[in-house]
């Protein structure tokens, strides 16, 4: 299970970084995407993994997982929403000022 | 009131005129002026204390691991600068309160002075060279803001930024000066570094230590050859130059030396390096300004040749010397300031400052003149008035100090300052009256010459009773720096064997020759060549400046993709050093088994994150595939024993779909394929390096045991018990660590503003604007705009949606849920009413504006914080308890639901913000289809014959 993990992170940090070296606003916003994904996992799976054991306290329970990971991510996930969101729009507001949606200012374009 | 406290009032008040310019410019000043006033009475309070000769001390322990405290102390020396920069600056803030123009933003002003008086009473109460390096680099940025206040002037922006330049690189030099001698003497404490002046001046690092600091003070007090910033701030207003030039910025250099002299004078170094810079700048300053026409530059130059006098008697390194010093500081300020708020009159009235189209004003400007004359001939040195009484003593320290060359120079420095104080007053105020004023001048009102007349009647007085109303302050200011009682004598008559008599004499005489001499000379001086201090220091600018230009261009040419792949490379090779350094074996940790379920998922996520790199030209399709991506997570997330995080992340993956696909709208839809291979191959094999760090690291991460005990166990044991809930995550994140989240919601809510306010810049015009006006869509419509189902549907599961919601807030604190997914769900539940039935008929119904959800949002969960203050508890204690209301089963009620609240509505605020806000730009691209309200019952009826 853990190399399943592992090699999951792997590799959305892979396609993350592939796509954010793209000259396109959109790869860039998946890519920062499939990151955060990667990101989230990582944190998470750095309080170990443990299937089947929730951090709800109950009398018949017998271990717990790991709650603080969980609660750092949770508002990771939210806030790389905020994130997401904030770059989508100023690389809408690009394409709409430039009539471009390239990420590098081309020799032409320099004033 | 605490010395901590007598500084930190300008910097509370600073607040104050901003808002309250609103109620008036009078209301403005005057309570700019309590704040000013209530910090001197506080000083005041501590007068008896400090004449006793005690240290008045406030200990913060601020960051003690790195020897920085908040140690404030007021002691003579504290005491005297302190009450000429809050004295001074209460009579500054009078006069400025009638010499601004209603055009110049008062608030402003005055804002920008409190700081500054702050950052001045910050230098002179510090206990703690590291707290007063702080406050000097403050001085440095708040003159820079005051000196270049009239920001459509070129003078004044130049000036500003030529001051912060100099002041600032010898606040460089100086740090390094100031780090050097705390290392010597053990501590950064001034109480502990005083008392190490054998320590200090045996080490090798004393003189290094000694200039740098000197090229602080030096470049602060405008001392040779750094004095040609002060000329060029005089583009500031008026009462800033007042402030900055006699009472303030300017002693902050003489400040600092006096403050230090107890460890740093007496030696060979410091009586040359500092007597001699003081007596050239004597000496040059006053020639200068002999010959200078705008009033406002003469005194400048004035101000420079007394800062030189007074840094020339520290220089001489004896304790008679260091005591006239002060004297000096504090006749220094009266006159100067009263004069330089004479210039400003004239200015006002006269509407010029140019002595050569002045003149004869005596009669027109009585009140003017005589204060003008005063504080004028104390300038010069003229008994009974206090200026003579300094200057004198002053002569006669030089006298006794060898080489002679010093005695000589010295009373050629009183006799060109004897000349220009009688240039000032007689061109512009003797003379014939003439005809041709740009404006016809006579007294301003009283409430501009009531703060410059005040100073002069302090000249008078400490001219006829120094003793009685000087003397006290200058034995206890001379005693702080010397570090032994002293006891002034000063007195108009020392007997003819004294030759500071002749000197003075001589001086008066010469002076006067010297001003009948002037129109000749001045001719002379004319077509003298002269060095330009202003053309060499922009030669030396400019090649900086085109050096930084340069390199940024280089380093910032504009292009994303190569920061990024720079970013990437650094990280991956900087972690191939650390990995070097470790063991490469997984560890020995039992691993998890793998069930069939587990294996399909991980198979689904790895071909889709496949599909996204091959696919990513198709975007639509991207989208579906990250879309599956984020779906696995979310199960993942879900079989790993993370119930809440499936659920958030579940959410937050349909919100951010609908985004992007909101935003794929205006997008091309489609990726040029447009990378050349090479750079194809260079890009995967950056991306494979990268994925196998991240995944080799959290590999081995996982095949180990924990390093040091996990602190999970402290929120397992105690989440019921402490915060009387039973789901761990969400007691962590309302509770344990409820600061955090708070901070987080802020974060969000200021993100989704932050779109708002790119929503509004694109929608004005623009050239986004413009395209979006014209915009042309690129793909067909769907056939039915509004289908009749969905539209049915989620109108009628908007009621189930809404009380799901509340559901999952609800139980949130004892199962999966609360704040955050309840949040998102509500928003996905509203999404939805404006997918089906469109902008127009969800906003019609739309009763609460987002942006007042997260502010309430913020304040509900901030006002939960602050209720346990009520309770005597430390901000965001929480509370709970359980309730029994018949007909209902026992239940419990906790403030961190309340908190949570403050979660629920900051998210629901953010997501609909961000999302009604790309509608926006929709319908400003004509898109009719959300314009108008969709109406079911309309629809029905149009259908009907």
């Amino acid at each position: 299970m853990e190399l399943l993990v592992a090699s999951a992170v792997g590799l959305m940090t892979a396609v993350g970084i592939y796509l954010i070296l793209r000259l396109r606003i959109f790869p860039v916003i998946v890519g920062l995407s499939m990151i955060s994904y990667a990101c989230n996992v990582f944190i998470f799976a750095s309080g170990r993994i443990v299937p089947g054991l929730p951090p709800i306290l109950s009398k018949t329970a017998v271990a717990y997982t790991d709650p603080v990971p969980q609660a750092l991510v949770l508002t990771a996930i939210v806030i790389s929403f905020g994130m997401t969101a904030v770059i989508v729009m100023m690389g809408l507001g690009a394409f709409l000022s430039a009539g471009d949606d390239r990420i590098d200012l081309s020799e032409d374009s320099e004033e | 009131m605490s010395p901590a406290l007598i500084a930190a009032l300008p910097f509370l008040g600073a607040l104050l005129p901003g808002l309250l310019i609103r109620a008036g410019r009078n209301a403005c000043a005057t309570v700019t002026g309590f704040v000013t006033l209530l910090a001197l009475i506080g000083l005041g309070l501590h007068i008896p204390a400090v004449l006793r000769g005690e240290v008045i001390r406030t200990q913060i322990d601020w960051l003690p691991a790195l020897g920085l405290n908040a140690n404030f102390m007021l002691d003579g020396l504290g005491l005297l600068f302190a009450g000429l920069i809050l004295g001074i600056g209460l009579l500054i803030i009078l006069y400025a309160r009638f010499y601004l123009s209603p055009r110049d933003p008062m608030g402003q002003f005055y804002t920008y002075l409190m700081l500054f008086q702050g950052a001045m009473l910050g230098i002179v109460l510090s206990d703690n060279i590291l707290l007063l390096l702080v406050f000097w680099e403050l001085t440095s940025l708040s003159s820079f803001l005051l000196i270049g206040y009239w920001k459509h002037l070129p003078e004044g922006r130049q000036g500003a930024r030529m001051a912060l330049a100099v002041t600032g690189a010898g606040g460089l030099a100086m740090i390094a000066g100031m780090l050097i001698l705390g290392q010597i003497a053990g501590s950064y404490d001034l109480s502990d570094i005083l008392q190490a002046r054998d320590a200090i001046q045996a080490s090798d690092w004393y003189l290094p230590a000694l200039i740098l600091i000197l090229l602080g003070a030096f470049t602060k007090s405008a001392q040779f050859p750094f004095h040609f910033w002060l000329p060029h701030a005089m583009a500031a207003p008026t009462p800033v130059s007042a402030y900055l030039h006699s009472a303030t910025m300017v002693k902050a250099g003489i400040f600092l030396m006096a403050r230090l002299w107890p460890v740093l004078a007496g030696t060979p170094e410091w009586f040359w390096i500092v007597t001699s810079a003081g007596l050239i700048t004597m000496v040059l300053g006053a020639v200068i300004g002999l010959f200078k026409d705008d009033l406002k530059a003469l005194l400048a130059f004035s101000t420079v040749s007394h800062l030189g006098l007074i840094t020339m008697l520290l220089g001489f390194g004896t304790k008679a010397a260091a005591m006239v010093a002060m004297f000096h500081i504090l006749n220094h300020a009266t006159f100067k300031a009263a004069l330089f708020m004479v210039a400003g009159i004239v200015d006002h009235e006269a509407h010029t400052r140019d002595i050569k189209r002045l003149g004869g004003l005596r009669r027109l400007m009585p009140v003017t003149f005589t204060i003008a004359t005063l504080a004028g001939l104390s300038m010069a040195g003229i008994p009974p008035l206090n200026g003579f009484l300094s200057k004198e003593m002053m002569l006669e320290q030089a006298a006794h100090t060898p080489p002679g060359l010093i005695g000589l120079l010295a009373t050629l420095g009183a006799l060109v300052s004897v000349a220009y104080s009688f240039r000032l007053i007689a061109h512009t105020f003797l003379g014939p009256q003439r005809t041709d004023y740009p404006h016809k001048p006579h007294d301003p009102g009283f409430g501009l010459w009531a703060a410059p007349a005040l100073l002069a009647g302090l000249v008078v007085a400490i001219g006829l009773m120094p003793m009685t109303v000087a003397g006290w302050l200058v034995d206890a200011a001379a005693g702080a720096v010397t570090g032994t009682a002293a006891h002034a004598h000063i007195a108009h008559w020392h007997g003819l064997a004294n030759p500071a008599l002749w000197m003075s004499l001589a001086a008066i005489g010469g002076g006067l020759v010297l001003l009948g001499l002037h129109p000749t000379l001045d001719r002379l001086w004319t077509a003298l060549p002269r060095p330009e201090a202003k053309r060499i220091f922009d030669g030396l600018m400019e090649p900086l400046a085109a050096l930084s230009r340069h390199l940024t261009a280089a380093l910032h040419p504009g292009m994303l993709s190569r920061y990024l792949w720079i970013a990437t490379a650094t990280i991956i090779i900087v972690s191939y050093y650390a990995f070097r350094s470790g063991s490469h074996l997984p560890g020995a940790r039992a691993l998890t088994e793998v069930e069939p379920i587990a294996a399909i998922g991980w198979l689904l996520l790895m071909a889709a994150s496949v599909a996204v790199v091959l696919c990513h030209h198709q975007r639509l399709l991207t989208l579906i595939l990250i879309a599956v991506v984020g779906l696995m997570v979310s199960v993942g997330f879900a079989y790993l024993s993370a119930p809440d995080l499936a659920l958030t992340q579940i959410s937050v993956e349909v919100v951010t779909v609908i985004l992007l696909l909101l935003a794929l709208n205006f997008l091309p839809k489609t990726t040029p394929r447009e990378s050349s291979v090479p750079r194809k191959v260079r890009d995967l094999g950056l991306a494979a390096l990268g994925g196998l760090a991240v995944g080799g690291l959290i590999y081995a991460l996982m095949t180990r045991d924990f390093a040091f005990p996990s602190i999970a166990d402290y929120h397992l044991a105690n989440s019921k018990t402490l915060g009387g809930g039973t789901n761990v995550v969400n007691v962590i994140l309302v509770d344990f660590r409820g600061y955090d989240t708070f901070g987080e919601i802020t974060v969000l809510g200021i993100a989704a503003l932050l779109i708002f306010a790119l929503t509004e810049s694109l929608l004005s015009p623009g050239a986004a604007n413009d395209r979006l006006r014209g915009w042309v869509s690129d793909t067909p419509d769907a056939g039915d705009r509004h289908p009749l189902m969905m539209v049915v549907a989620t109108r009628m599961m908007l009621p189930i949606a809404l009380m799901v919601g509340i559901y999952i807030f609800l139980r949130g604190h004892n199962v999966p849920g609360g704040g955050f997914i309840a949040g998102l769900v509500v928003a996905i539940a509203l999404v939805m009413q404006y997918m089906a039935s469109g902008f127009g008929w969800t906003a019609a119904r739309q009763r609460i504006d987002y942006h007042g959800l997260i502010g309430a949002g913020v304040l509900v969960a901030a006002a939960t914080g602050i209720g346990s203050w009520f309770a005597g508890r430390p901000f965001m204690t929480s509370n709970y308890g359980y309730f029994e209301i018949w007909p209902l089963e026992e239940f419990e009620l906790a403030t961190a639901a309340l908190f949570d609240l403050g979660v629920f509505l900051t998210v629901l605020g953010a997501v609909m913000l961000a999302l009604s806000s790309l509608t926006r730009l929709a319908v400003r691209a004509g898109q009719t289809v959300n314009t108008e309200a969709f109406d079911m019952q309309s629809e029905l009826e149009a259908e009907e014959p």
